[in-house]
């Protein structure tokens, strides 16, 4: 199952080329800046926005061709979409929202009415009307009832944006388990790396309407021209391990290439799947074995090659026998260490520093 | 003093009803259809029809009787074919008043329903779409609904405009006792004879009374509608 899109659309002075294609059943996090054509190209493949020129096709139906003509009207796409403002008819309770997809359906049923309800916690509102609810509520209606019409892909544009901390804090659990139990697919478009941390098994990394890289989020950490869009501060290697041992003082033990990565982790039993993230900026780079430092980490490999960033800084990425690192480190270092492609080098990781998450 | 509603005031009034009501029914799907026609629909002559519904508003009532009578006339083309083929006759008639009021209340509803439909948030017909809905489901599901406050408004406005209307009136199907004397009618006829001013006063108190409640009753439907749609 795959989700294949390439587009082009023009709009004034900005043009949206952007082309990718992703395994399906999974997340898809379109991820970009504001303004970087992330909505365009979801309203595209939602056929709400004709494109100049496009080719969408799910699961091997073709559901846009611009050079055959082809172009499945909105409403028989089952294609489901949650909106950045939720747009909840207003007119009607909660319950006649969730059940206006379902009775326009013709698919088979792979969610029944009281399943959603009972994911996502939406029994004591059925009776409401949409102004009673609250922004988080309201969210969880739309993704309710776009879940409910059986669609075939789910998008989801920026359904957090308008939720503060704590309210987004309350629609994530709901996200994350719409993705475990029911593993339906679907589009997640975001400006905010946690939670494309969080929730995306694939990245399509996008700027300025063009699409700078894409695949699996593992893959796409490494890439020079994610640090250009997330900022430095926020970039590392994130990698995808099992949990190997637990030391009963809340640090967990995970396989990190052929060596072994201790981190802070919570909820995590031996076995578990983790997707950690290893900031940059907190790993130290050592050309020589370190002992008698606090740091419990103290992993071997080698530099795989250095990318310059702005203001005099160095990407470094390292290679710890089958796992990526990376390492931000300063110019000045690399001459200082002799760093180059090849150069076996030891990577100090702060236990506290990792961030990680079981997936 | 007597009662204040004499026979020749119910008459009046429950005339004037009669065709307030009939001419809204007649024109709200047309005005419903007009408001989309004109803010949604991109064709030529648009311009055109959008002058010819606001006409009403700038011409002499008189002069939209006298071109209805032209059109609807016993020899009008209109008129002419509508008795030939279906028996219906209008000039001269209660339903003959009905049509004069619903043209020269056309436009009052045409831009309840327009200022409605610029406010309706197109978001909501995307959200259907993507939920399966085809052009007219979604119409009748959503759109309709949204717009009811604006209809509401619309109908009532014209409701309460139309049980005065005069001049199309009295030029269309002139001024015939329990036919076509309508409230407005029945107040003329009233000051034009000579122990009629006792009459003329309970008429025009009533009219004051129904244009006022009308109005009234307008904004409170409206704003009820708003509440429930949490938009207040």
């Amino acid at each position: 199952m795959t989700l294949l899109v390439s587009a082009r659309k023009a709009r004034g002075s900005f043009v949206l080329d952007a082309a990718f294609e992703a395994p399906l059943p999974g997340v898809v996090a379109l991820f970009g800046r504001s303004g970087s054509g992330k909505t365009t190209l979801v309203n595209i493949i939602s056929g709400l926005l004709p494109a100049d020129a496009a080719r969408i096709s799910l699961n091997g139906e073709t559901l846009t061709d611009t050079t055959t003509g082809v172009d499945v009207p909105v409403e028989l796409r089952r294609i489901g979409y949650v909106f950045q403002d939720g747009r909840v008819f207003p007119h009607l309770s909660v319950a006649a929202n969730l059940r206006y997809g379902e009775k326009r359906t013709r698919a088979a049923a792979f969610v029944r009415f009281d399943d959603v309800v009972a994911l996502l916690g939406l029994g004591a509102l059925l009776a409401r009307r949409p102004h009673q609810l609250s922004g988080g509520e309201r969210q969880r209606v739309a993704l309710g009832r776009a879940l409910l019409a059986q669609p075939r892909l789910l998008l989801l544009d920026e359904p957090m944006t308008s939720l503060d901390g704590a309210r987004r804090e309350e629609v994530l659990p709901y996200l994350t388990a719409l993705r475990d139990s029911l593993a339906v697919p679907m589009v997640y478009v975001s400006h905010q790396y946690d939670e494309v941390l969080r929730l995306a098994s694939h990245i399509v990394l996008m700027e300025g309407g063009q699409v700078l890289a894409h695949g699996p989020v593992s893959d796409v950490s490494l890439h020079p021209r994610l640090a250009g869009v997330v900022g430095l501060d926020e970039s590392g290697a994130v990698i995808e391990t099992t949990v190997k041992g637990l030391d009963g003082n809340g640090a967990a033990e995970v396989a990190v290439g052929n060596t072994v990565l201790r981190t802070t982790l919570r909820g995590c039993r031996v076995g578990s799947r983790v997707r950690l993230q290893v900031p940059a900026r907190d790993v130290i780079l050592s050309t020589r074995p370190v002992e008698g430092v606090s740091v419990r980490n103290v992993l071997a490999g080698t530099v795989v090659d250095l990318v310059d960033q702005e203001d005099g800084e160095v990407l470094v990425r390292l290679d710890l026998g089958g796992a990526p690192l990376l390492a931000r480190i300063t110019r000045e270092a690399r001459e200082a260490l002799a760093l180059g492609p090849g150069v076996r080098a030891w990577a100090l990781v702060k236990t506290v520093a990792t961030r990680g998450h079981v997936y | 003093m007597d009662a204040f509603l004499t026979p020749e005031v119910t008459q009046a009034l429950r005339l004037s009803l009669a065709v307030a009501l009939r001419s809204v029914l007649f024109s709200l799907p047309l005005a419903v259809s007009a408001a989309l026609l004109l803010s949604r629909a991109r064709f030529p002559g648009r311009t055109l029809l959008d002058a010819l519904v606001h006409l009403p508003l700038v011409l002499p009532p008189v002069a939209v009787g006298y071109v209805l009578l032209l059109l609807f006339g016993a020899r009008g083309p209109l008129g002419g074919w509508l008795a030939q083929h279906l028996g219906v006759h209008l000039a001269f008639t209660t339903a003959g008043a009905a049509l004069a009021t619903a043209v020269m209340t056309f436009p009052l509803m045409v831009r309840a329903v327009r200022v409605s439909l610029e406010h309706l948030d197109t978001g909501l017909e995307q959200a259907a779409r993507t939920l399966g809905a085809g052009p007219l489901d979604r119409f009748f599901t959503v759109t309709l609904p949204l717009l009811a406050p604006g209809i509401l408004a619309g109908a009532v406005t014209a409701f309460a405009a139309g049980l005065g209307e005069f001049g199309a009136v009295i030029t269309f199907a002139s001024n015939i006792p329990g036919v076509t004397r309508t409230l407005p009618l029945a107040l003329y006829t009233a000051m034009q004879s000579p122990q009629g001013d006792a009459l003329a006063l309970r008429l025009a108190i009533l009219s004051l009374a129904l244009g006022l409640a009308g109005l009234l009753l307008a904004e409170l439907l409206v704003r009820a509608v708003r509440r429930r749609l949490g938009r207040a």
